[in-house]
């Protein structure tokens, strides 16, 4: 009965082919490690923040009169919108944990280098494009942190020679933050910009199943194949195998997020700030502005530079770096493994720069803090435009024909 | 490697120590699951706070049922304004009076405890002070020329300000505010149940600014001890199908 099914289907869809090229016969190398986890969780985080945004959409106001409100009418007049919004502003937070990790592995693994850098530009694409969406989203319950926080990145723009004041009025659609800025927020991030991570999303996986995944030695399994059956020896089926692993991540994933979700959902602040339990007042500057966590090493790279305009440009060249990861990188081998001394060395720096710029943007600045933000910019910017010269000049160990297994 | 991180952790405490000077909080010590605490809280602040604050997000049925508190007792000691019990707890006051009468609009409290956190709430509501300079009288350690009168000041008594003399890197000494101390020593007993009175008000604040909190709590432990178990037969499926790949 299934089966006459789903060939009716199969002559008209290509639904077992889909599901074989993508699942039950796309082979993944055998020796996935914990960091391979955090593909397949930002996928369900996706889903999450997709879900519960759609129910949170059924009672949200986009309007600068209603908006504060409409979030506290999720919190108490809603059955479980307590719920539903604490999911949707864990979720944002845990999507850029999981995807920094993500990201993280893509370094350490060399996950970008050939044939995989249309992989690692959509995903860097889907970065892009979710920080857009979480600036956006951060605006809607429209507290003094979403408003001052908008108006401070959005001012930014205005820092671009000739054009900027006119591009950031364009931006707002008014003059300062208002109404009308939160009315194209909202469409722009509960339309334009889930699309696109849709679209993205698919790309990012469509590329990556044509040059297939790489693994924690950054052996291609591709060049070694069962002479017979032409599948990868080193090579497994996703499903079930990676399908098994990845649920019981799932678990251990949720665990975590509940946690949070239901003992601190604010964080101490850093999830959901306490100046945004106050509704936004173009009057009233709050003492200290500073964006959401997960902005803070670019602000703080903003921060860092005495002048504006180069200051944004610095922030923009800060994302800008990681695009060009797979052409800076000139090293023989992949996977940091088999790296030397110095590109270990690079990468443990750059880490520490990067968390301690996260730090640094959620401070005031001092003198010193801003100098130690120029310090560890310095390193920032070091980790990738010298790339080129230390990944070469490394001393790499050979790589071996098979993964090995943990 | 070593050195830098050895900078590292010298100059980290610069930075996060680079501006305190503020005055240390009481902790309120508050219990949201103190319904007696957050019934008196409850009526502490209709009777006192709303005069000029609301709290309009909350409904006063929602927080009758939250609290345990029958409907005839809702109507008779919370309701004076003669609202319908599913109506949001907003007051008369129109925020150009308030304007006019205190310089600002009494701010709507609703989620000020998510604001300000309730140790802040808890030391403000105690530490106002006699101010001869201030149009009400008074000032307050937490908020500096704070718009609003020492309202419950009969339950507590009037506070001095204590001075403390202090002198700078340039030898000149001048009074820092220190703290507060009761004007009337015979008010000690007062002040003592006026902390208890305050922190039933600060309990029903926080209350009122998440009144799901309790239920998310009594929910979260659930959800967790679900996922748990589910964790451990997710991972015995996972090791039964990869006993077949060979390492």
């Amino acid at each position: 009965m299934i089966k006459s099914l789903v060939s009716w289907i199969d002559d008209r869809f290509p639904l077992t082919k889909l599901w074989n090229e993508h699942l039950a016969e796309y082979y993944a190398p055998k020796n996935f490690n914990f960091w391979y986890y955090f593909g397949s969780l930002a996928l369900l985080v996706l889903v999450i923040q997709i879900l519960t945004g759609i129910f949170l959409t059924m009672n949200y106001k986009p309007d600068a009169t209603l908006a504060f409100a409409s979030v506290e009418y999720i919190m108490r007049d809603v059955n479980f919108g307590w719920l539903i919004r604490y999911m949707h502003s864990t979720g944002a937070s845990f999507f850029f944990i999981v995807v920094y990790l993500h990201m993280f592995r893509g370094l350490m693994y060399g996950s970008y280098k050939k044939p995989r850098e249309l992989v690692w530009l959509f995903g860097m694409f889907l970065y892009l494009c979710l920080m857009a969406e979480a600036f956006m989203g951060y605006l809607l319950p429209w507290g003094q942190m979403s408003f001052w926080g908008a108006q401070v990145i959005i001012s930014l723009f205005g820092a671009i020679p000739y054009v900027g004041e006119t591009l950031s009025l364009w931006i707002r659609g008014d003059f300062v933050v208002a109404d009308a800025t939160l009315n194209r927020f909202f469409s722009l991030h509960v339309i334009a910009l889930p699309i696109v991570l849709l679209g993205l999303v698919v790309a990012h996986i469509i590329a990556l199943h044509e040059v297939g995944s790489n693994n924690p030695d950054g052996v291609e399994i591709k060049k070694n194949k069962d002479p017979v059956t032409h599948i990868p020896v080193d090579g497994i089926p996703f499903h079930p195998y990676y399908t098994v692993k990845d649920i019981a991540g799932v678990a251990g994933f949720l665990i975590i997020f509940s946690l949070v979700l239901f003992y601190m959902p604010e964080m101490g602040g850093y999830f959901l700030e306490d100046a945004n339990f106050v509704p936004a007042d173009p009057l009233k500057t709050p003492v200290h502005i500073a964006p959401v966590w997960y902005f803070t090493p670019f602000y703080a790279i903003l921060r860092a530079v005495p002048d504006k305009f180069l200051g944004v440009v610095a922030m923009g060249g800060a994302v800008a770096m990681l695009f060009l990861l797979p052409w800076l990188d000139r090293s023989e081998v992949k996977s940091i493994r088999y790296k030397g001394i110095i590109f270990k060395t690079a990468l443990t720096l750059f880490v520490i720069s990067f968390v301690g710029l996260g730090y640094l943007g959620m401070q005031p600045s001092t003198p010193v803090s801003t100098l130690v933000a120029q310090v560890f910019s310095a390193i920032y910017f070091g980790f990738f435009l010298l790339m080129p010269l230390y990944s070469q000049w490394d001393q790499t160990k050979p790589v071996p024909e098979r993964v090995t297994m943990p | 490697m070593r050195r830098m991180i050895a900078v590292f952790a010298l100059l980290f405490p610069c930075i996060s120590f680079a501006n305190t000077g503020e005055l240390p909080l009481t902790p309120a010590n508050n219990d949201l699951r103190d319904r007696a605490s957050l019934q008196a809280g409850a009526k502490t602040f209709v009777n006192y706070c709303m005069g000029c604050h609301s709290a309009e997000y909350s409904r006063y049925q929602r927080v009758a049922d939250d609290l345990g508190i029958p409907e005839e007792v809702l109507k008779k000691n919370l309701m004076f304004a003669g609202d319908k019990v599913g109506e949001t707890m907003s007051i008369a006051m129109s925020k150009k009076d308030g304007q006019r009468w205190f310089g600002v609009i009494p701010p709507d409290l609703s989620v000020i405890s998510r604001a300000r956190g309730v140790d802040w709430l808890y030391t403000y509501l105690t530490s106002f002070y006699l101010d001869s300079s201030r149009p009400w009288g008074v000032n307050n350690l937490m908020f500096k020329d704070v718009g609003m009168p020492h309202v419950l000041w009969e339950q507590q008594g009037w506070q001095k300000p204590v001075f403390e003399k202090v002198t700078d890197a340039e030898g000149h000494s001048h009074e820092v505010l220190k703290g507060v101390a009761l004007v009337d020593e015979k008010d000690a007993k007062k002040a003592a149940d006026y902390r208890q009175t305050v922190r039933n008000l600060v309990n029903f604040l926080e209350y009122v600014g998440e009144p799901a909190k309790t239920v998310r709590q009594d929910l979260g432990w659930k959800v967790i001890l679900f996922l748990a178990i589910f964790f451990v037969f997710a991972y015995a499926l996972k090791k039964e199908y990869w006993a077949d790949i060979p390492h």
